[in-house]
């Protein structure tokens, strides 16, 4: 009488335990096909130099012609593309952090408009910024500078940072606040050594995007800059593409190296990253 | 601690020097600028690099702005001529059914991907977690890295897939060099950038229907597809308009896939109107036309920002 449920029992959970491990291979299954473009990108890039695709399906005898190919052309392009990116986490954390904090605890009347007006922004198209920044940047002698591709670059940053950041501002209590300005502190004090170190997660989700946003900026790489003097990575791939690729494999070498960022991140980085994906994307 | 209350004692030590009324008025007045001060860089930052393009965009088309304007800064107003000549040029009509088709085309794919993917990972099981995070990477990657590698995997002669569909007796396709699949083939690639974005906005809306309506939907026999249409999809549906307007908005403006992939090619077949708005801007050097044409993308994301603005306001009061 007794030994009957429990058999059933232990066999329900043994059949519940298979049937997760069968999602789990199902899950490794659907992420293989879908990450299938990225092995295979790195494949191609072990190939031996040369202007077919004849790839094995896998790089049994890797060559890394492509990367020293790779290396030399696109090396000051990779260190273009990281000054302007890091530049761009600098200007995005600087202009965007004391206003998502604004935002959060000051009680302005006109807050509803300013999150309006920074949602409408993320809409507008990038070619509509360039096409007047261009003009405004040729005036200014700012075209082919860091300086002008930082501050465009921001463009794809700043709006999701002030709020992604106010978001987590929003949750620090007012009283927390209160408490340091009883005690002497005034708004910036409050704003330093309070908002910031509780907000850090989010500054730290908020720098990684914008790191991420202007390393794969290709729009403003393209418009912004008339000569060779500063040329990110992607210009670069992009004019390797041109009509007709010479040498597959160094292309690959060279997207290779510029998905470094992103996939170093996504694993050192994953719950910051996942903090985005989900926060910035709908508020 | 002590400085603070060193604080406190330069205070108290001002405050006999000081009328009340005229201490208290500047301490009031000096704490607004304070606080306006917090935002003035980002509301600069969002007028000069949002607000003035906006503006520029709308007076460029309106005058016949093209390179010769950079020497001589002479651009003349030509009133809505730009706007005739982006209507009656041969792409216009072209160029908006593309846009049409890429955009619809687009968002089915990554939407149905992305929801099944989403309903498949709201299970918990070992690794769940570290999978659909993986599943991020295609939208973390630079897209001129996509389309780089994309063209690799669609080339014609010696590109995995035709080699792949080959073992099955099927010819090779030429994906990127055929007017009439090319526009087929941006669309695949768009959907496979796009697929993370829908996974994680729907798998948030899934994680936020509580478990006891299934419970109880399960006292009614409703399982398996029956929860899914009576349970999961009404549910859903705020987070659904969001993701579908967003998607909307987002994909009109993609240039860099297809500049990658085609350039708008072969035959003008991948042309839309963002392709459209930068070639004749930076191609062209023809700025007051460009402008036009991004206006009418301007215009038509304005569209359904509004019908976005009135979902989320609806996602939020639910």
């Amino acid at each position: 009488m007794t030994t009957a449920p429990v058999i059933n029992h232990a066999a329900a959970q043994r059949n519940k335990q298979l049937r997760s491990k069968g999602f789990t291979v199902l899950g490794i299954i659907f992420l293989a096909v879908m990450l299938f473009p990225i092995y295979w990108m790195i494949n191609a890039s072990l190939q031996p130099s040369g202007n077919t695709l004849n790839a094995s399906l896998l790089p049994l005898n890797p060559s890394f012609a492509g990367y020293e190919k790779a290396i030399a052309d696109q090396g000051a392009n990779l260190v273009s593309s990281l000054i302007i990116s890091l530049g761009t986490v600098v200007v995005t954390l600087v202009i965007a952090a004391p206003a998502a904090y604004a935002l959060a605890q000051f009680k302005f009347r006109w807050i509803s408009a300013g999150l309006l007006a920074i949602l409408i922004a993320q809409m507008i198209p990038g070619v509509v910024i360039a096409n007047a920044l261009y003009a405004a940047y040729n005036d200014l002698g700012l075209l082919n500078s860091y300086v002008g591709l930082i501050l465009a670059d921001s463009t794809h940053a700043i709006p999701f940072a002030i709020l992604i950041m106010r978001a987590f501002m929003t949750s620090i209590p007012a009283s927390v606040i209160e408490a340091a300005r009883v005690d002497g502190a005034g708004q910036v004090r409050a704003f330093f050594s309070i908002a910031l170190p509780i907000a850090k997660n989010a500054l730290i989700t908020a720098g990684l995007f914008a790191f991420l946003f202007s390393w794969s900026d290709f729009l403003f790489a393209l418009t912004l800059t008339t000569t060779d003097d500063i040329r990110p990575v992607t210009l670069g791939i992009y004019q390797y593409l041109g009509t007709q690729v010479s040498n597959w494999s160094a292309v690959m070498a060279t997207a290779v190296l510029s998905s470094l960022p992103a996939i170093v991140l996504l694993v050192i980085a994953q719950k910051y990253i996942a903090a985005g994906a989900t926060g910035g994307a709908v508020k | 601690m002590t400085s603070q209350s060193l604080h406190s004692k330069d205070v108290v030590i001002q405050t006999p020097r000081q009328k009340p009324t005229a201490r208290k008025r500047s301490r009031f007045d000096k704490e607004t600028i304070t606080k306006i001060l917090f935002v003035v860089p980002a509301g600069l930052f969002m007028v000069l690099y949002f607000g003035y393009p906006v503006v520029k965009n709308i007076t460029m088309s309106l005058q016949d702005y093209t390179t010769k304007t950079f020497f001589t800064g002479e651009a003349p107003w030509v009133g809505l001529q730009n706007y005739a000549t982006v209507i009656s040029s041969n792409l216009f009509g072209p160029a908006m059914l593309n846009t049409a088709l890429f955009t619809v085309g687009s968002i089915i794919g990554q939407f149905v991907i992305g929801l099944g993917l989403a309903v498949f990972f709201n299970r918990r099981f070992p690794l769940s977690g570290f999978l659909r995070a993986m599943l991020l990477l295609p939208w973390l990657l630079p897209l001129i890295v996509a389309s780089a590698t994309w063209r690799s995997i669609l080339d014609q002669d010696s590109g995995i897939l035709n080699q792949f569909l080959g073992t099955f007796g099927i010819p090779a396709i030429p994906w990127l060099t055929s007017p009439s699949v090319a526009l087929i083939a941006v669309i695949i690639v768009n959907i496979w950038v796009g697929i993370p974005f829908n996974v994680t906005l729907l798998y948030g809306g899934l994680q936020d229907i509580p478990e006891e309506l299934y419970e109880a939907g399960s006292l009614d026999g409703a399982t398996g597809w029956k929860a899914f249409w009576h349970i999961t999809w009404p549910n859903l549906r705020p987070v659904v308009s969001v993701v579908l307007v967003l998607g909307v908005v987002y994909t009109i403006k993609v240039l860099d896939i297809i500049l990658g992939l085609t350039n708008g090619g072969p035959a003008n077949a991948t042309q839309t109107i963002a392709v459209r708005s930068y070639q004749e801007s930076f191609v062209n050097f023809q700025f007051g036309v460009g402008a036009a044409f991004s206006n009418i993308l301007i215009l038509i994301s304005l569209v359904f920002a509004i019908i976005y603005l009135r979902a989320n306001r609806r996602a939020v009061d639910e």
